[in-house]
């Protein structure tokens, strides 16, 4: 078994895990833990790890496991709003969701050729399961902070699958899945804020005015 | 050169940010538009085959989309003064800067010869225009904010995940690894064929996020309704078109792999999909701004349609990018000063626009007959080529379906077009101190008479312009 497989399970069970929460706070911390376990992959794939690749570790980490997860958490403390996640479709259907998910990523990927050094790896899988669930927490959840952070989890599902290309590529990975995190939850964060001064709460309910 | 296209406008962009005045500011805006469009002529007068290993080039099918961008910018621009004086009681320091970085990562979106940094154009016009959606600040124009925020950033994910799978495709297909067009092009034949596919399939939903392709649309009838009239022609005519171009780049390096048919299939089933939907939600729309945004969905199906069918329908879309955007311009800057003189968008409120506003209200009635597809305006031109097209192809169902659709859309769309410009208008619109002036009508009467040449006469130069944008998707065998 690859090394990094163990850790891509771990990446895996931490979708089920902010699926299945009913507190926000845990469902943050999952996608931060599962952003922190991701960003040491790199350096376990690499078959020579140079500086940009520990750069690069140290930089998703940072900004994964701590910087945003922290913004989240704060953003939580700075509105007085109950701490339950509030879900449309309850947690055990997300929960059944997100394993059917889960089985039909592991059979997707079967079916998809993959360079020698790939082959056998739950690189791919490990990508789809948790770009799926990321949707799944996005579409159902009511909270905004939950929307972002499923919109964590996609990014994670996408850094996943940058794994495969990280040699030959690394320009269009790091680049890409850095400045997307960065940017997008940094924009979305002085959106929230104002979210937050407009209604007082972070529930979308309150966004529902523009319909058909 | 190149770089200046890029660099005037963001520079521009901190200009305006350091200045005090809200009064002063926006005079930055109609400079720089004027600027970018005396670059964009030079460029494109000295166009040449892109180069090897050049990241940032002009080539034939990007300078369309630069062309229509600069000029639908300009015209935006030059509209700006007398709208912001109009709302001088809201701050527009951060509207002034970001259209114009807007208008520079557009610029960089459609240079961008390099998959990777088109991905960074895109995303960085996505986070330049979701601040011009929030110019009212109010509960609704936050929500449309969220909206676009939230369901962009999935489309702009799925279409980085899309530009991995095309890039482990050609990783899988061996020889050196680049993400330079041209470079991608030159290999296509030997990609791997599963991960193209399914490459493909999330950049045209990634992307198609961004046109506002329906089932994916709805962020679109938000943001146009909420927006103000000129933000609203920006993103119909300009964003649009500038992720149409990135599909097409995308596009151009599947068929080219020789997954053409496959592609196309998807581009016809997603555009006609579009255009229904557009016609099924227009009819008895009683909001005229969000009635504009659906009318942009139907013309985003028009685009990929033209993809989808081929040949000439290819040519035909490229045209339509032009007609459409132009045509946007009017509609949306007429509804605009509607918006304005009736002080609302609805049509419980507002009636005999043309009474009111003979001008502004006149031009929103033949914007109307141009986006329809009524000739003698140009988008009936290029609708018309498309059509062509399709039954030059015998794709009798196909050209059935746009037919039946367009009809329904001119009935949906027309109901309420008719009901904004006719009758009687309410006395408290009559007292409301809004007036028409040449600068907040003048740029619009461009805008037609633009869209009416087109119809009459394609000069040569563009005509040329289309048929090399075209030709590189011609496939040797």
């Amino acid at each position: 078994m690859h090394p990094a497989d163990l850790l891509l399970v771990l990446v895996i069970l931490m979708n089920f895990l902010a699926l299945g929460a009913s507190g926000m706070r845990v469902c943050i911390r999952a996608a931060a833990l599962q952003g922190a376990v991701l960003s040491i992959l790199p350096l376990l794939v690499h078959r020579e790890p140079g500086w940009n690749a520990l750069l690069m570790a140290v930089g998703a980490a940072a900004l994964k496991g701590v910087l945003i997860p922290g913004l989240l958490l704060k953003a939580m403390r700075d509105v007085h709003v109950s701490h339950e996640v509030e879900p449309y479709v309850g947690f055990v259907p997300s929960l059944f969701l997100g394993a059917i998910g889960t089985a039909l990523a592991l059979l997707f990927a079967g079916g998809l050729p993959l360079a020698g050094e790939h082959v056998g790896t739950l690189i791919v899988p490990a990508s789809l399961a948790t770009l799926f669930s990321g949707f799944l927490l996005m579409t159902t959840r009511r909270k905004a902070i939950m929307q972002v952070v499923g919109y964590l989890l996609l990014e994670n599902g996408v850094f996943v699958f940058g794994l495969l290309l990280i040699e030959a590529m690394p320009f269009l990975v790091e680049v890409g899945v850095l400045l997307d995190l960065l940017v997008a939850i940094f924009i979305m964060g002085i959106v929230l804020n104002h979210i937050r001064r407009e209604f007082s709460s972070l529930d979308t309910e309150h966004l529902a005015d523009l319909k058909e | 050169m190149t770089l200046a296209l890029i660099l005037v406008p963001l520079g521009a962009a901190a200009f305006a940010f350091v200045i005090p005045s809200d009064r002063v500011r926006p005079l930055v805006l109609p400079a720089a538009a004027l600027t970018h469009l005396l670059l964009t002529g030079v460029a494109l007068a000295g166009l040449v085959p892109v180069a090897h290993g050049a990241w940032l080039q002009l080539d034939s099918l990007g300078g369309v989309t630069l062309g229509l961008v600069s000029v639908l910018f300009a015209i935006c621009a030059l509209y700006a003064p007398g709208y912001l004086r109009v709302r001088i009681d809201r701050p527009n320091r951060i509207l002034c800067a970001c259209l114009l970085v807007f208008l520079s990562a557009a610029s960089l979106l459609i240079l961008s010869q390099h998959l990777g940094l088109m991905w960074v154009a895109v995303e960085a016009t996505t986070l330049a225009t979701a601040p011009l959606v929030y110019f009212n600040r109010n509960p609704r124009s936050i929500e449309a904010t969220w909206k676009y925020l939230m369901i962009a950033s999935v489309g702009i994910a799925l279409a980085l995940l899309g530009s991995l799978f095309l890039a482990y495709s050609a990783y899988l297909g061996g020889g050196e690894p680049s993400l330079l067009f041209r470079a991608l092009l030159e290999s296509a034949g030997n990609f791997s064929r599963p991960w193209l596919r399914a490459g493909f399939v999330l950049l045209l939903v990634g992307y198609g996020t961004k046109m506002g392709l329906a089932p994916l649309h709805t962020w679109k009838p938000d943001v146009y309704g909420e927006a103000p009239g000129m933000v609203g022609a920006l993103l119909a005519g300009g964003l649009t078109s500038c992720a149409f171009l990135a599909l097409l780049r995308v596009y151009r390096i599947v068929n080219a792999a020789g997954e053409g048919a496959f592609a196309r299939r998807l581009l016809v089933a997603l555009g006609l999909l579009s255009m229904a939907v557009a016609a099924v939600l227009m009819v008895r729309q009683r909001d005229f701004k969000r009635m504009l945004a659906y009318s942009s969905v139907e013309h985003m199906g028009i685009l990929v349609l033209g993809v989808g069918i081929g040949g000439a329908g290819l040519s035909g879309s490229i045209l339509h990018t032009i007609n459409n955007g132009l045509t946007k311009a009017v509609l949306f800057l007429a509804a605009g000063n509607i918006h304005r003189a009736f002080r609302s968008k609805n049509l419980d409120d507002v009636s005999g626009a043309l009474v009111r506003l003979p001008l502004s209200g006149g031009l929103f009635l033949a914007g109307f007959f141009a986006i329809t597809g009524s000739p003698p305006f140009g988008p009936f031109v290029s609708m018309f080529a498309i059509l062509n097209a399709a039954i030059a192809s015998d794709r009798w169902i196909v050209a059935f379906l746009y037919l039946a659709l367009l009809a329904l859309v001119f009935l949906g769309m027309g109901a309420t077009v008719l009901a904004v410009v006719q009758g009687r208008p309410s006395r408290e619109s009559l007292e409301s101190p809004y007036q028409d002036n040449i600068r907040k009508t003048g740029p619009i009467l461009v805008s037609m008479a633009l869209v009416l040449l087109l119809g009459l006469w394609i000069p040569e130069p563009l005509r040329k312009l289309i048929a090399g944008a075209a030709a590189g998707f011609t496939v040797e065998p």
